[in-house]
C-alpha cells in the first residue's frame, strides 16, 4: 500500500484528446497569457481553456464586473479579450512549453466561428472550446447557444472545415438542455461542456441598484454545483459524445461527484478563489485519496456509475 | 469572503489644485502598502492604495485623471462610495534604515509605510518628486516626522531641480538599507537598475477587474497577479518580471509599451 497512489490512474480522455488528470482550468480564469497559464499548468492542471477570444480586442464592461457573495461569486466581464490575431503570440508560446490546450472562441455568425477556428486551429491548440453559454454579452455566448438549429449550424460548418476536436461550452439557463444536446451532438461536436455561469444579478441596498456595471452577470462557485450536476446528469442520459463537468468544483470529491453524473473530465474556475492557484494538485490528491479509499484504480471506471 | 461595504466620506482635503484625499471610517487592519478597489456608483470601479491608516480611519488619495476619480474629486461630505478589500501583500518593513522615494501619487502609497517606519523609530529618508511646487502634496505630513525629506522639480520651482532618480543618486550612498519606491514605473525601474546592489520594493499598477486573483488581468511576469502576490514586489521578483518598466496590458489584454 506503501505506492498504492502511483496505482491509481486518473488519467482522462475525452474523444481523442488524453490528459494525464481530469482537471482543465475553465475559461476566463488566469488564461489571458502564457506565462500565466503555464503557471496553471505547473500547479497540476491537466489542460487549459484559453479566455474566450473573438474577432477583434475588446474591452469588455467597466468596472464593477465582479462582485464576492455569501455562497459564490458574480462576473460581467464582457467578453474582454486582445483579438484572435494578437492572441496568436500566446498560443505559440503555450504551445512551445508543452501545454495542451484548449482555445475558447465566440463569435456571433457561422463565418466569425469558422474565421477564428481556423486561426486557432494553424495557432497549435489542440482542440476549440465554443463559447455558446456566456451569460451577459450581447449578441454572443448564450444569445446564440439558446438556439438549438442555430447551434446545429454553426457547428456543422465548423465540422467541415477544421480537423482539431470541437467541444461546446452550454448554459443552464435554457428551458430544454436535451434538445440543445442532441442538436450538438447531431451536429458531430466532439463532446459537450457543462455549464457556463447561471444569469444572476446582485443588489446594493444602499446604493439601491445592481453593483455590476452590466447589472446582469453570472453566477459561479459553491452554490452552482448541484445545478451543474444535474445538466450533465440529464446530459449523460441522452447523447454519447464524452461530457466535460463544470460548475462549484473546489474539491475531490466534487469532481468525482461530475464523473458520477456522467462527466469524462472536469473544468475549475472559481474553484481557484476558494483554494488557490494549486486546486488543481489539491483536487487530483483528493480524488486519488477517495479512489483509493473506495478501492478504484481507474477514474474512467467511475463516469456516469450513478445512472447504473 | 471581503465583500462590498459602502462607506460614508466624513472628511475632504483638498491637497492642492489637482489632488484630494477622501477620508472615511474603517475599523479592520489594513497593512501599509495594500489596496481597495473604490466603487463609484453609476462610473466605475478603481483600485486605489490606501493613504492613511489611522484607529477607525482610512482615508484614499488620488489625482483627478480620469472619469472615475473626477467625478470623486466632486464629491462632498455624507456622499456614499463602495469600498472591497484591502487586498494585496503591502510593503515589508524588514530593515531598519529605510529610503521611500516616491513620484506624483504614488507618494499616496508610501505615507501609510512611512509613519509605520517612523513609529518603530526606524532611520528614515523621503525622497519625493514632482512636476512642480503647485503640484507638492504630503510634504508638510512628512516634514512633520523627520529633516531628511528631499523634494525635486522637474522645473526647479521649488527643492532639487531635475526628476527624482537624479536626486537619489546624489542622496543615496549607503548601500546597507531597503529602498522603497512607487511612482510612475519608468521611474521605478530606472531606480531599480541604478541601485541594482541595494533591498528594494517596488509597488506597482496595473489595470485591475476581480482583485482576487482569478480574472487574470493583472498578471505580470511569471503569472504573478499584481492584485494578489502584489502590489508589492521585491528585487528577486522584479529581477524575473520582464514586463516591469516595459509594458502593461489594457482592458482587453493587449500589450501596450510605456
Amino acid at each position: 500500500m506503501v505506492f498504492g497512489g502511483n496505482l491509481i490512474d486518473i488519467s482522462a480522455k475525452i474523444g481523442s484528446i488524453k490528459i494525464k488528470n481530469p482537471t482543465i482550468l475553465a475559461s476566463g480564469i488566469m488564461d489571458q497569457d502564457a506565462e500565466s497559464i503555464k503557471r496553471v499548468f505547473e500547479n497540476g492542471a491537466g489542460s487549459i481553456v484559453t479566455k474566450s477570444i473573438g474577432l477583434k480586442p475588446k474591452k469588455g464592461y467597466l468596472n464593477p464586473t465582479f462582485v464576492e457573495l455569501e455562497h459564490g461569486i458574480l462576473n460581467a466581464m464582457g467578453l474582454p479579450n486582445p483579438g484572435i490575431n494578437d492572441f496568436k503570440q500566446e498560443i505559440v508560446k503555450i504551445k512551445k512549453y508543452g501545454i495542451p490546450v484548449i482555445g475558447s472562441i465566440f463569435g456571433s455568425t457561422s463565418k466569425e466561428f469558422i474565421d477564428l477556428a481556423l486561426k486557432m486551429q494553424k495557432f497549435g491548440v489542440d482542440a476549440l472550446e465554443l463559447n455558446m453559454s456566456c451569460p451577459h454579452a450581447k449578441g454572443y455566448g448564450l444569445e446564440i447557444g439558446s438556439d438549438p438549429d442555430l447551434v446545429y449550424n454553426i457547428i456543422s460548418n465548423l465540422k467541415n472545415t477544421v480537423k482539431i476536436p470541437i467541444f461546446v461550452k452550454i448554459s443552464s439557463n435554457l428551458t430544454d438542455i436535451i434538445k440543445l444536446a442532441k442538436a450538438i451532438e447531431d451536429s458531430k461536436a466532439d463532446g459537450i461542456v457543462a455549464i457556463n455561469s447561471i444569469k444572476a444579478m446582485k443588489i446594493d441596498l444602499t446604493i439601491r441598484k445592481p453593483i455590476l456595471s452590466n447589472k446582469i452577470g453570472g453566477y459561479s462557485g459553491k452554490a452552482i454545483k448541484p445545478i451543474g450536476i444535474r445538466c450533465v446528469y440529464e446530459i449523460s442520459e441522452n447523447v454519447e459524445i464524452p461530457i466535460i463537468g463544470v460548475g462549484g468544483i473546489t474539491n475531490g470529491k466534487d469532481a468525482i461527484e461530475y464523473i458520477m453524473a456522467g462527466a469524462s473530465a472536469v473544468q475549475i474556475g472559481t474553484g481557484m478563489y476558494y483554494r488557490g492557484i494549486d486546486i488543481f494538485n489539491k483536487i487530483c490528491i483528493e480524488i486519488k485519496d477517495w479512489m483509493e479509499n473506495n478501492n478504484y484504480k481507474k477514474l474512467s471506471d467511475l463516469i456516469g456509475v450513478a445512472h447504473i | 469572503m471581503n465583500s462590498l461595504k459602502i462607506k460614508e466620506i466624513i472628511k475632504i482635503k483638498k491637497e492642492n489644485q489637482y489632488v484630494k484625499t477622501i477620508f472615511f471610517k474603517y475599523d479592520e487592519n489594513i497593512k501599509p502598502g495594500q489596496f481597495f478597489m473604490i466603487w463609484i456608483p453609476n462610473v466605475d470601479e478603481i483600485p486605489m492604495s490606501v493613504s492613511y491608516i489611522k484607529r477607525n480611519i482610512a482615508a484614499i488619495t488620488f489625482r483627478d485623471v480620469g472619469d472615475a476619480t473626477n467625478k470623486l474629486f466632486n464629491f462632498k461630505i455624507g456622499d456614499k462610495i463602495g469600498i472591497r478589500g484591502p487586498y494585496g501583500n503591502g510593503f515589508k518593513l524588514n530593515r531598519e534604515k529605510i529610503i521611500f522615494i516616491g513620484g506624483g501619487t504614488g507618494i499616496a502609497t508610501l505615507a501609510p509605510a512611512i509613519e509605520n517606519a517612523y513609529k518603530k523609530k526606524f532611520n528614515i529618508k523621503i525622497i519625493i518628486g514632482f512636476k512642480n511646487k503647485n503640484e507638492l502634496f504630503f510634504d508638510k505630513r512628512f516634514g512633520k516626522l523627520i529633516n531628511n525629506l528631499y523634494i525635486s522639480t522637474n522645473d526647479g520651482s521649488i527643492g532639487y531641480h531635475g526628476n527624482v532618480t537624479d536626486l537619489a543618486k546624489e542622496i543615496i550612498k549607503d548601500e546597507d538599507c531597503l529602498i522603497i519606491t512607487c511612482g510612475p514605473e519608468i521611474m521605478m525601474k530606472k531606480l531599480f537598475e541604478l541601485f541594482n546592489t541595494y533591498q528594494f520594493q517596488a509597488s506597482l499598477e496595473r489595470y485591475m477587474k476581480c482583485a482576487v486573483g482569478i480574472c487574470g488581468q493583472c498578471c505580470v511576469g511569471h503569472g504573478l497577479r499584481v492584485c494578489l502576490e502584489g502590489p508589492v514586489f521585491d528585487a528577486t521578483m522584479l529581477k524575473n518580471i520582464k514586463d516591469f518598466g516595459k509594458y502593461k496590458r489594457n482592458e482587453s489584454g493587449n500589450i501596450k509599451y510605456f
